[in-house]
């Protein structure tokens, strides 16, 4: 294993994920909702009487935080590399996988984990694993 | 006011992901590049993530109702069944293949990105699925929707 000093970002990374920690502890304690990406996009297909607006409240400021804080933040725009297909395909997988599991990045692996939940931590083991190995056979096997 | 908290929630998070990195897909496959240069980077959003979110969820346990007076929405399924593995096995090829997760793949779409759109759109086909065949009639081990997160 060779580590990539050059684009090694540990302290932007760390204080960055105090902020989304904070953003999780702020949604518990105030709203008594769990911070989990693909639940709160989830929950509206369909959408459901009085039970989506809190979820369209909290995707905008997620639509938003770019749109405000990219160029203070000197945060570049994404580079996405995938093309068309790829897209369509991963987008599949990455919404029906966390349907079926009931977690993604967000819900699992940061509030799952939090709540030292055996759970979430079997899911985020499972969902790492699986992007170290797809992440391997497409760059190193047909790479 | 009630839209207000859940709002500022979304834009801390986003900010976050901006800060962290975590919005460009590079960055995510770089970390889940074991044999290539490898950026640990992602490792330390989670673990900043969960310290704080650590102490959210604690300070949460020892109250009755959260700040607002709506009732504390938990996950009540603890299964680890074929269902969550199969799930978030098929999530991380996708994770793998793009390197976009939920969170990020929304936030990107307020740089205005015609490609995280369309994954976006994709992802919300694949939710739709997935309810779909979870409301079919037997033999279904989809049967029993849950929400963790």
């Amino acid at each position: 294993m060779t580590v990539d000093w050059a684009h090694f970002t540990p302290v932007s990374a760390f204080a960055g994920g105090l902020i989304i920690g904070l953003a999780a502890a702020w949604l518990i304690l105030a709203d008594g909702r769990v911070l989990g990406a693909s639940g709160v996009l989830g929950g509206l297909v369909p959408p459901r009487e009085g039970d989506w607006g809190w979820r369209v409240a909290l995707l905008a400021g997620l639509v938003a935080a770019p749109l405000i804080g990219a160029r203070l933040l000197h945060a570049p725009a994404p580079a996405i590399e995938a093309n068309a297909a790829v897209l369509v395909a991963g987008g599949l997988l990455v919404g029906f996988g966390t349907r079926l599991g009931a977690g993604c990045t967000s819900g699992h692996g940061v509030c799952g984990l939090a709540r030292l939940s055996p759970r979430s931590l079997a899911a985020t083991l499972a969902f790492m694993a699986s992007g170290f190995l797809t992440v391997f056979v497409v760059r190193h096997v047909f790479g | 006011m009630k839209r207000l908290s859940p709002f500022l929630a979304g834009l801390l998070f986003g900010t976050g992901l901006l800060l962290s990195g975590m919005t460009n897909p590079p960055k995510i496959l770089a970390f889940l590049d074991l044999a290539g240069a490898w950026d640990p980077s992602l490792a330390f959003v989670m673990g900043g993530a969960l310290l704080v979110a650590f102490a959210g969820f604690r300070l949460a346990a020892g109250r009755r109702t959260s700040l607002s007076g709506e009732p504390f929405r938990l996950p009540r399924a603890s299964a680890i069944d074929a269902r969550l593995i199969l799930g978030s096995l098929i999530f991380g090829a996708g994770w793998g293949l793009v390197g976009l997760c939920p969170g990020p793949a929304i936030a990107d779409l307020g740089f205005l990105d015609a490609r995280a759109a369309l994954f976006v759109v994709a992802m919300i086909a694949g939710m739709a699925l997935c309810r779909g065949l979870a409301s079919l009639p037997a033999p279904a081990p989809l049967a029993e929707a849950s929400l963790d997160g």
